[in-house]
């Protein structure tokens, strides 16, 4: 009888774990193909031997330049950038229990920026400084999220702190707006990336500080997917479960949000991203196993996607943050309509 | 059978804010039996459960399980020793039952283990004594009220602990269900010998399910025993303010409570004598 039981449970469960074997590794293989994608297309289009000889290091004349210097380091930045949001956007939304409670839509990226922008533009701060101020701004704003959305005696709602989420990075965005009006002219190019996602003009040099955010940040997160699946059942049951809660949380929380700001501080903040690629890859894989792989896969995916169909699909170009925007904006929408008629607002 | 321990709590104090919710309540929970809290509702049932159970630290005094203090132990290693199933637990979105009851291993496995041998087999059993192996490949949201309350159970005996608190494991259920999930859990008692303490509403079935009762009345413990002889007409006012008569229930000897309302009496003067 027991052997049975047994039997039945690993066959459904290994049923489970080839799905996302599977799913995964095409993921992972789209990824592949994209930045394959990124290198080849463009005005001048290189044949494959001379985009692989570029990359061993080889010169070759013009495509030299135009892949090492122009598509390299946008591609690089891309699948960078896309695996930070995903991984980091898929944490906070199963911390929180809530794809909406992610950092695009409660304002953590826009912390991130917010700082940014203010140290550009009135301390006049280097690039060191402006990084190291986006990490502070983006956790500052995790700490007012905390403190406003505490109750007395209870526990605090996922819902209040969406709300108050959005309220905080309308504020935010806000302060943003005003800075750049006072800001002097030869600023403004600088603080302009902070606001919107693109991968335009982006120098090998300046990928340096979201590569190690995300060498160091990244394993953490993954290696931390155990007990994040167990938080998911909630404080009561993850400390009965022996979780040390305060601690794994910090963990996360700390790495998710450097990562985010590092990524938000060389790309800008690539829209919705972080709020996509969770649920998409949710979908994809199935339920139960773990999401935080693939959650990175996705959005390497659809920052690479986003920014070819940006490049090429329209008679101008547009930057990659218009394109995720376009389509991350009818989901939003789409998930506060859901919630709201399911009275979590 | 489970090992005998020694589960303690000396002076408790606790409470949310200022407020006291736990007075001073010492008392030691009987090894290898049911335990059942009662006491009117906001008297401190829960928050003793959770207090017990590491959820809420103490403002003052101390529990010990085996002479060591609770907080000195590691999680992990307690989480293998106390499992404790909350009055409402989060459901995750789009989970199956098995990959739920599976995630009572997680004080079992380390950082990078995927289930070994030990954790099929902890939860094909835990799934068999809560009669849910067919449900192993649902969703969670599929089920009804009284499933998915057996998939908790599941959950918390995959976690192989001695000792088992349950915060009101029956409320919300129909009778049916009340009276199937405690009888799972008298059997769970008297084949492994788990130590069970749980939160009851119903004073009947717990007078009938419990080897010991913890009587709580605004944060202090007010009596404690054997059903027999803590189930009075006298501790039911005392708790309750309610005025009844105890009888013996018919079906299983123990003591059973006939409230007496102001309407339906049929010999007023017999009863309130």
């Amino acid at each position: 009888m027991k052997t049975q039981t047994i039997e039945f449970i690993q066959s459904g469960r290994r049923q489970r774990q080839q799905r996302w074997l599977l799913v995964t590794g095409i993921m992972g293989l789209l990824a592949f193909v994209l930045m394959g994608a990124m290198l080849l297309l463009g005005n001048t289009i290189y044949p494959v031997q001379d985009v692989v000889r570029v990359l061993l290091g080889e010169h070759v004349s013009g495509a030299s330049f135009t892949i090492g210097t122009l598509r390299l380091p946008r591609m690089l930045s891309g699948v960078l950038a896309g695996f930070a949001f995903g991984l980091a956007g898929n944490t906070f939304q199963t911390m929180l229990r809530n794809p909406l409670a992610n950092p695009n839509v409660i304002g953590i990226t826009s912390g991130s920026s917010a700082a940014a922008v203010f140290c550009i533009i009135i301390l006049q701060a280097s690039n060191a400084v402006v990084s190291i101020a986006s990490i502070i701004g983006g956790l500052v704003t995790v700490l007012l999220l905390y403190l406003f959305s505490r109750s007395k005696g209870s526990s605090f709602s996922i819902g209040r702190i969406i709300l108050v989420g959005i309220g905080i990075q309308a504020m935010l965005n806000a302060t943003v707006s005003y800075l750049l009006l006072i800001g002097a002219e030869q600023d403004i190019p600088a603080a302009l990336r902070w606001l919107s996602g693109s991968l335009n003009g982006i120098q090998m040099h300046e990928i340096g500080p979201l590569f190690w955010a995300v060498l160091l940040c990244a394993p953490i997160l993954i290696l931390f997917g155990k007990q994040l699946s167990i938080l998911e059942l909630g404080e009561q049951s993850a400390t009965s479960l022996g979780v040390r809660t305060d601690q794994v949380r910090m963990a996360l929380i700390l790495s998710a949000v450097g990562m985010i700001a590092l990524a938000t501080a060389t790309t800008g903040p690539i829209a919705f991203v972080a709020f996509l690629a969770g649920p998409i890859a949710k979908r994809l894989v199935g339920p139960g196993l773990s999401n935080v792989i693939p959650s990175g896969l996705v959005g390497i995916n659809l920052v690479l996607a986003a920014d070819l169909i940006g490049q090429f699909a329209f008679d101008v170009r547009y930057p990659v943050g218009i394109i995720t925007g376009i389509i991350g904006a009818p989901y939003l929408i789409y998930l506060l309509i859901r919630m709201n008629q399911k009275g979590d607002l | 059978m489970k090992p005998t321990h020694h589960f303690q709590a000396e002076h408790l104090v606790a409470g949310y804010d200022q407020k006291k919710v736990l007075n001073d309540i010492s008392l030691e929970i009987p090894s290898n039996k049911i335990s059942v809290i009662i006491g009117a509702n906001a008297c401190g049932k829960s928050t003793l459960l959770k207090t017990m159970a590491r959820l809420i630290k103490p403002t003052s005094g101390g529990i010990t399980l085996d002479g060591q203090s609770l907080d000195r132990i590691p999680s992990k290693q307690l989480a293998r020793v106390l499992g404790l199933l909350p009055q409402s637990p989060i459901v995750p979105e789009g989970i199956t039952v098995s990959d739920l009851v599976g995630r009572g291993r997680f004080p079992h496995q380390s950082m990078f283990s995927g289930w070994s041998k030990k954790d099929y087999e902890a939860v094909a059993e835990a799934m068999e004594i809560m009669n849910v192996t067919e449900l192993a490949n649902h969703h969670i949201d599929e089920l009804s009220g009284g499933q998915r309350q057996r998939v908790w159970i599941a959950m918390a005996l995959a976690q192989q602990t001695d000792i088992l608190f349950l915060d009101e494991p029956t409320t919300f259920l129909d009778i049916t269900y009340q009276v199937e999930i405690l009888d799972l859990l008298t059997d769970l008692n008297e084949k492994y010998g788990t130590t069970i303490v749980m939160v009851l509403h119903d004073i009947n079935l717990s007078a009938r399910y419990a080897d010991h009762i913890f009587a709580l009345r605004q944060g202090e413990l007010i009596s404690e025993g054997a059903p027999s002889d803590v189930i009075t007409s006298e501790l039911i006012h005392d708790i309750f303010g309610l005025h009844s008569t105890v009888i013996e229930d018919p079906v299983s000897g123990s003591p059973s409570v006939i409230p007496i309302g102001r309407h339906h009496v049929r010999q007023k003067e017999a009863v309130w004598s």
